[in-house]
């Protein structure tokens, strides 16, 4: 394969530093001395990140948000373990039907899935309940969870079930033993993807959310409404950070390329 | 949506009864029956329900929503806007991020591999966050993209991009560029390498090979990448509500609006139940026609 | 009686027979191979006495005792995989102990017998290895560590060798082989390698499209093929065309200017099967001409043309001159080398 052009490059420079740019801006400017919205050219100042000690409320919707992922990716992949061993092994009628409505949540627009939800949970009784939160995220991080799970257990060695069972395992034991060990990676990763899923939904939570359950990305939402200033730049930089490291971490266990090509093609 | 490849082999442990794989769904099965579709069957329900000021929902069967939506302009209006925004981001992501993974794919392993990360890692930081650097960026007449641009001399008098439809755009191409590159970028691993080579033997210049031979095979790939962008910037909320403010609405904030302020929820169910409606047509419909023609370069 | 009985075994999947009327019956500390061409259902079978698939028609036994009921984990069956099939996640003493473990054998006894079974396979000392870090030939000693360990009834082997590079190949069989002779486990390998089955085997069970060909001592198979089909596939072999002269008296059984005294019960058309090694060039007999003459070592390799068509000649290199290309020579063998089966040559 032939090298790229000078005019290639140009292009792919300009178009790396727009892609980069918003990301930088807001990180830059959370180090701001001033007491509005600028760019630190005075110095870098911690004054921002020290504020947001002062707004409990983020505190709040921060550790619900953290503990909303990690419940719902969890939950998700009770449910979805099953239902992707049970689709990499068996032919059966209506499987692509089940597989395409356990990865609905990807077409359907989040802000259907959020009003349906509201209406739903409003009746029930639960309307904004952090478990009311807690089921709609795990409808909507399911199919990242079952992705995962499903591209894991579909590259496993049958064999080595095989080898367990002719060695005496079987049910439970079979399965803890050596089916989970061996489509852990994917088990982990696939809870990874849905917790960043969950941690960075704001169009369904916004309907659902509560003063007391809101998460972070709706207490972010909700106060840019009323005014933009540095607290929120803070505040967004911590969040990428979180991110950034997950994203890392992800890309070191599993392959970045590996889980983006499992977002494939995803919704919001 | 092919997730699911066609290749499940018989059951590991043993053939089992044609029940196991049925109790291995059962749950997942039930939950979705139960918190899904369900709700989404009482949303359109909703769309059909009377509401008023003082009286609240009421649950009769009427066409008031709907004829509402059908008859007032402003709806219409409104969804000519969404769907306009949706089309000029997916033609801005297409145009941009094409070439970008094309560019990509030639670069050298270390390179390939960081500015991939560098380009698709955006796709897993928070939308309000990603949102809210535009917000930055654009900041009322002399916000930076406008000093920029007027230095380079592109433009004389400052663009608005604050609660305009271009912002909108801008941003949410940003937003949703990380899934164009990575369709074209799938579509650009099937290629066979040697085949740029192989059109350069028979004489072939570098706009007759992409022209020729990288354009109608990435093509599929361009396609389906639309498909997604276009889909989610019809749905999107979170960058039209921050970049258009209040004034300027599209379908997913104006349900929004009918849900949380006006608390009008039969029509915002209305609404949203046309534009899931919408959607599921121009996804469905886009992807046969694209399968069909280009059936031979999926095989 | 035997210990492990195929009572017409067929197998479907579907609209397709993969395997059919498939009867054997194994005697007790006998090592059985399978061989066939790829596809003719020897995994198939296989996994039908390990019960991973249930059999269409047909009984399976193990000393009288039908195992069809019998769920896989409960048959007592020692496997080795085409693959190893080994526990990535585990060292290769917990490979080997998992079977154990199933079998709640005491920690104390179960810890001496891993370390017996590795010391056997000859993996002493590599008890903390994980499989990762294993050659092929250190894998395949693993995977047959945990399938002895457990004191299979049956060991089942799926092309076990066939991962393997030439040489160590060779020297698994003989390993395998003693193994086996020394702790009498019955045992069925599936292969595709004649010479591994030959090597290797008390009984071979030669299979074609699902179907058993022939089954018997390696020497049987090879020198009293019972079908076409078998002495093909059970190295080279020569097919000549011959006839049955009844005019004189005895009748003859001739092919071109070669004859000998006719086997009784044929007439018409016949087959005569010669394998190369037992042909020799002789003053009389079937005229052939020498296309190329190939060098091998220990031998030499004739391509001939002669009366009844192609053939090819082996000849031990024992330092005597050997006829060149071009030139004519005569083909003979001994009536007892040759096998007769009624028919043309396919
Ligand atoms: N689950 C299945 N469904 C349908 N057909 C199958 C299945 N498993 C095997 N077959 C078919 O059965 C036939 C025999 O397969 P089998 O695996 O037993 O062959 P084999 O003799 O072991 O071949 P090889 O030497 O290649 O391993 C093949 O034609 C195969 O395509
Ligand atoms: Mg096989």
């Amino acid at each position: 394969m032939r090298r790229n052009g000078p005019l290639a490059l140009i292009f792919h420079v300009i178009f790396v530093i727009i892609m980069v740019a918003p990301i930088l801006v807001v990180c830059l400017v959370a180090f701001t001395p001033e007491g509005y919205l600028s760019l630190p050219t005075n110095g870098f100042s911690l004054r921002w990140f020290r504020t947001i000690a002062n707004y409990p409320e983020f505190i709040h919707a921060f550790w619900v948000s953290l503990g909303l992922g990690a419940l719902s990716s969890f939950v998700a992949l009770m449910f979805a373990v099953p239902a992707a061993l049970s689709i990499a092994r068996y032919r059966f009628r209506g499987r692509d039907a089940l597989a395409a409505l356990f990865l609905s949540p990807l077409m359907i627009p989040h802000v259907v899935l959020g009003i349906a939800f509201l209406r739903f949970f409003t009746s029930a009784g639960l309307g904004g309940s952090f478990a009311a939160l807690i089921i709609a995220h795990v409808i909507i991080v399911f199919p990242f969870a079952l992705r995962l799970t499903l591209a894991a257990a579909t590259g496993m060695d049958l064999s080595v079930e095989m080898a367990a069972v002719s060695l005496g395992a079987g049910g439970w034991t079979l399965f803890r033993r050596v089916t989970l060990p061996l489509i852990l990676p994917g088990v982990i990763s696939g809870w990874a993807l849905a917790f960043i899923q969950s941690f960075d939904d704001l169009t369904m939570t916004v309907f659902l959310a509560a003063p007391g359950t809101e998460t972070l990305p709706v207490r972010m939402f909700l106060y840019i409404q009323d005014n933009i200033d540095p607290l929120v730049t803070s505040v967004s930089a911590c969040v990428i950070a979180i991110t950034m490291t997950a994203l890392i971490l992800l890309d070191r266990f599993y392959g970045l390329d590996r889980v983006l090509a499992g977002k494939g093609d995803t919704g919001r | 949506m092919t997730a699911v490849a066609d290749t499940a082999p018989q059951s590991a442990a043993r053939e089992r009864g044609p029940r196991t794989p049925w109790a291995l769904t059962a749950p997942a099965l039930l939950l979705f029956v139960g918190v899904l579709l369900i709700p989404l069957a009482m949303t359109v329900m909703l769309s059909f329900h009377d509401w008023g000021q003082y009286k609240g929902i009421e649950p009769v069967f009427i066409l008031k929503n709907w004829h509402e939506i059908a008859t007032d302009p402003y709806y219409a209006e409104m969804f000519w806007r969404t769907f306009r925004i949706a089309i000029l981001t997916t033609l801005l992501t297409a145009v941009l991020g094409a070439p970008e993974a094309y560019i990509l794919n030639r670069m050298s392993g270390r390179w390939k591999s960081f500015f991939l990360l560098v380009i698709l890692g955006p796709l897993l930081i928070s939308v309000v966050a990603r949102t809210l650097g535009w917000a930055l960026l654009f900041g009322g007449n002399n916000g930076l993209v406008n000093k920029l641009l007027m230095s380079l001399g592109v433009i004389r008098a400052p663009i608005p991009f604050m609660f305009t439809e271009t912002g909108m755009v801008v941003a949410l191409a940003h937003v949703m560029m990380p899934f164009m590159v990575l369709s074209v970028w799938a579509a650009l691993q099937r290629l066979d390498p040697q085949i740029e080579n192989a059109a350069m033997s028979l004489g072939a210049g570098p706009v007759t090979i992409i022209r020729r031979i990288i354009m109608p095979q990435i093509m599929p790939g361009v396609l389906s990448g639309a498909i997604i962008v276009f889909s989610l910037s019809a749905s999107a909320f979170a960058t039209p509500a921050i970049i258009g403010g209040r004034r300027l609405k599209v379908a997913a904030t104006l349900a929004y609006d009918e849900f949380l302020n006006t608390l009008n929820w039969p029509l915002g169910a209305a609404v949203a139940t046309l534009l899931l409606v919408a959607l599921i047509l121009i996804v469905v419909g886009s992807n046969a026609l694209i399968e069909r023609r280009y059936a031979e370069v999926f095989r | 009686m035997a210990y492990l009985e195929l009572d017409r075994v067929a197998k479907q999947f579907g609209a397709q027979t993969v395997v059919d009327d498939f009867s054997l019956a194994v005697g007790k500390g006998e090592f059985i191979s399978f061989l066939g061409p790829s596809g003719c259902g020897k995994t198939t079978t296989l996994q039908m006495i390990a019960g991973f698939l249930d059999p269409t028609r047909g009984a399976i036994r193990l000393e009288g005792k039908d195992l069809t009921a019998i769920h896989p984990a409960k048959r007592g069956l020692g496997i080795v995989f085409q693959s190893y099939a080994l526990f990535p996640h585990m060292s290769a003493a917990e490979n080997v102990a998992f079977g154990l473990e199933m079998r709640n054998v005491p920690r104390a006894e179960r810890a001496e017998r891993v370390r017996a079974a590795l010391a056997m396979v000859g993996l002493a000392g590599y008890e903390d290895r994980h499989p990762r870090r294993m050659s092929g030939g250190q894998q395949q000693r693993v995977a047959l560590a945990r399938a002895l360990v457990i004191k299979p009834s049956v060991l089942l082997l799926d092309e076990p060798l066939s991962n393997l590079d030439a040489k160590l190949r060779e020297d698994m069989q003989i390993e395998l082989r003693q193994i086996q002779r020394t702790i009498g486990t019955t045992t069925i390998l599936v292969t595709h390698d004649q010479n591994e089955a030959m090597s290797l085997s008390d009984r071979i069970v030669v299979m074609s499209q699902g179907r058993i060909e022939q089954i018997g001592t390696p020497e049987e198979t090879y020198e009293r093929p019972a079908s076409a089909f078998v002495s093909q596939f059970l190295g080279k072999t020569n097919d000549f065309a011959a006839t049955i002269d009844r005019t004189s008296a005895p009748a003859r059984l001739v092919a071109g200017s070669w004859s000998a005294p006719a086997p009784a019960g044929f007439s018409g058309p016949v087959t005569v099967s010669v394998r190369p090694e037992r042909i020799g060039f002789g003053d009389a007999g079937l005229a052939a001409k020498i296309v190329t003459r190939i060098f091998q070592g220990n031998h030499w390799l004739f391509q001939c043309e002669s009366e009844c068509g192609p053939a090819i000649v082996i000849r031990q290199n024992d330092g005597q001159t050997q006829p060149a290309e071009g030139e004519t020579v005569r083909l003979a063998w001994r009536p007892e080398d040759m096998s007769v089966r009624a028919g043309a040559p396919a």
